[in-house]
């Protein structure tokens, strides 16, 4: 188990850049809205918590087709799926591996990106942890997404059709905990549904997301 | 009978002990379908301890995927294979006693040729990584990435993965390809050490290897008559739903 | 087959009539609204088919079950025949249901809860069926899509829950949707529930006729592949 997590993180780390990729293409979606909407500082405050939800979404979108598609190709799934580790252990570290390599550095990224879009400074706090404890239950769903879809005919457009839908409670609760905290409301509940939905994913898709992959192999 | 083997296989450790007692490979009246296809039908051998097979067979006779079926990758659609007592629906169990080397290497380029094959050797809990190292000649290129390795090289990091992971029957799919002729030779040795000590192993190939104890299957493709002659197993033209 | 077969003919009847009396019925025979006007009529319309939306994603939830622990072909096939059907229903609810907004609402299109999830359920449709065509074995298909219709489920109850919570926010109690069964008396009622029990009829029949396309389809590709072996 070990030795996979460190293989993953290894694999993310030397193919090009995964890691940065997907924050690159973070800071560029959100650098993009103040051209769409304008800069007055007012309005972005106010849309920042969605803003840097969306982007953290689209980016964590972005590396997930690569999840088991490039295990498959070269016959490593055939492997894993022999090795002692069960299929959805196999999943579920995975998925944290790309947990670590995409939602984390979104995390640590986001605040600094919040002060381009002039999010008041109290609110940092709920805003980061809002995705703290929200992009695991993203790359969770989406490996199951990228279970479903590996080797699958233009499989990279499907995975987003098939997983943004899934992704809406998760973004609901997560962007809802910073916009509360930003308004003044008590974003508490929101964060508590948020950690709640990411427990939930955690526990469930890699069920999913193996039987999948079983179906693959045969 | 039955009941007594899946007893064996939820016994773990013990049944470990058994393994080596009572090894031997079972398969009786295998059938298999892709995609509405026979790919072979009523297919019965046995292997035992200590032996090895050689798959052979023309182009799409299904060699490969008889090994894919017998690893446990894709499921029959009758019959049934045994694997020293432990039937092939019992898949953990199962597959705990299977390498498998398909035509992929399973190979990460990014990655060194020790780092590939220190990590099969981590996942499947296996000791032997410095002496397969050595035996597959991998010393000497361990530092490189592997996607500067030759076709060969490579081959030669997916076959050690098959013996660093000491397990006791070996799927072989074309094992030789891109091999140069001493490296054939010191692969096959390896499989007969690995027979000597107990192993099994079912090689598809073309080439003749020069195996110590081997029997040989010969897979015939399917012809449309033999494919009449079988029983009707598309559920769509049996008739259910005329 | 055979009993489908049979049935079919009766069934599209019996859609058709109950269909053409519940809107006539529904059309031309009940008074208009006091505070609506004729307006209110896109009730007949709206609502079974909103109604059959919902259930045809749970018929299709229990069909991807069947097949998943029974491995039954024909289970698997309905729900791929049935996933077209609940698109185009879905989509006739929203826009039918955006032209009657439209009049008493004032506005075509409100991010309210309903009519988010609606949307929601129809990408859902819609990805659900791209699914089906993108793989080519048909067994794995329809793995496939039943592990995703699983997944859809629990999140489709999620989803609604979700949504409620974040409209809240939005509108602060202050919801524009009517409380359509409240508000209906016996005079409407009737004449829904007939066109209700037409439209669950007329989905019976499209889906008797596209899941016996589809068995019919799988067979035509297994004699083909048997031809060319």
């Amino acid at each position: 188990m070990k030795a996979l997590l460190i293989r993953e993180l290894r694999l993310a780390l030397r193919s090009g850049g995964g890691a940065g990729l997907g924050l690159a293409f973070f800071l560029i979606v959100v650098i993009l809205v103040p051209f769409g909407v304008g800069p007055d500082p007012k309005i972005l405050a106010q849309i920042a918590p969605g803003t840097l939800w969306i982007g953290a979404l689209l980016a964590c979108l972005l590396s997930l087709d690569r999840l088991f598609q490039t295990d498959s190709e070269d016959g490593t799934l055939d492997i894993l799926a022999l090795s002692p580790l069960p299929l959805e252990m196999l999943v579920a570290v995975k998925a944290f591996a790309h947990w670590l390599t995409t939602g984390l550095p979104l995390v640590i990224a986001a605040p600094v990106l919040a002060i381009t879009l002039s999010l008041p400074t109290e609110t940092y706090i709920w805003l980061i942890a809002s995705l703290a404890l929200g992009t695991p239950a993203l790359s969770f769903i989406g490996a199951a997404g990228a279970a479903i879809t590996v080797g699958v005919r233009r499989g990279g457009l499907l995975l987003s059709l098939l997983v943004l839908p899934l992704y809406i409670p998760t973004l609901i609760f997560g962007a809802k905990a910073a916009a509360l905290a930003s308004g003044g409301g008590d974003p508490m509940p929101a964060l508590m549904l948020v950690a709640g939905l990411s427990l939930f994913t955690v526990a469930l898709t890699p069920f999913a997301a193996a039987a999948a992959l079983r179906s693959h192999l045969g | 009978m039955r009941v007594n083997a899946s007893f064996i296989c939820a016994l773990s450790p013990l049944a470990k002990i058994r393994y080596c007692i009572f090894m031997s490979l079972t398969v009786s009246n295998l059938s298999c379908q892709r995609g509405g296809q026979t790919i072979f039908a009523g297919l019965s051998f046995e292997l035992a301890k200590g032996q090895a097979m050689v798959l052979r067979g023309p182009n799409g006779a299904g060699k490969s995927t008889l090994l894919r079926v017998l690893a446990g990758l894709i499921p029959p659609l009758s019959g049934r294979i045994d694997l020293n007592g432990c039937g092939h629906k019992n898949r953990d169990d199962f597959q705990e006693m299977i390498a498998f080397a398909g035509h992929l290497d399973a190979i990460k380029p990014q990655l060194t040729v020790a780092e590939n094959l220190r990590f099969w050797a981590d996942l499947f809990g296996s000791n032997a990584f410095d002496q397969t190292m050595q035996d597959f000649r991998l010393v000497e290129i361990s530092d490189r990435l592997s996607h500067t390795c030759s076709a060969g090289q490579k081959r030669r990091l997916g076959l050690a993965r098959i013996a660093v992971t000491s397990r006791p029957l070996w799927l072989l799919d074309e094992p030789t390809v891109s091999l140069d002729t001493e490296i054939t030779a010191q692969f096959t040795a390896l499989i007969d050490q690995h027979c000597a000590a107990g192993g099994m192993a079912l090689i598809a190939t073309h080439i003749d290897l020069g195996l110590n104890s081997s029997t040989e299957l010969y897979l015939e493709a399917l012809t449309r008559k033999t494919l009449q002659s079988l029983p009707e197993s598309d559920p769509f033209l049996k008739g259910d739903w005329t | 087959m055979r009993l489908s077969g049979r049935v079919l003919p009766y069934v599209s009847v019996i859609a058709v009539v109950l269909l053409a009396v519940g809107l006539i019925w529904g059309f031309f025979f009940t008074p208009d609204d006091f505070r609506q006007g004729a307006s209110v009529k896109i009730i007949y319309v709206h609502v079974p088919l909103a109604f059959l939306a919902i259930n045809i994603y749970f018929m299709m939830f229990v069909t991807s079950l069947i097949w998943l622990i029974r491995r039954h072909h024909v289970s698997a096939l309905a729900a791929k025949a049935a996933a077209p059907i609940g698109a185009v229903f879905t989509l006739a609810a929203l826009i039918s249901g955006a032209l009657w907004g439209s009049t008493t609402w004032g506005t075509y299109w409100q991010w309210d809860p309903t009519l988010t999830s609606f949307l929601i359920m129809f990408i859902f449709y819609i990805g659900y069926s791209a699914l089906w065509g993108a793989v080519d074995e048909p067994d794995k298909a329809a793995d496939l899509t039943s592990i995703l219709c699983l997944i859809g489920s629990v999140f489709a109850v999620l989803s609604r829950y979700a949504v409620n919570f974040w409209s809240q926010g939005i509108h602060q109690g202050a919801s524009l949707s009517l409380d359509k069964e409240e508000n209906v008396s016996d005079v409407f009622w009737l004449p829904l529930v007939t066109v209700m029990a037409g439209v669950f009829f007329l989905f019976l029949t499209l889906l008797l006729i596209r899941t016996r396309t589809e068995i019919r389809n799988r067979r035509i590709t297994a004699l083909q592949a048997r031809e060319i072996s």
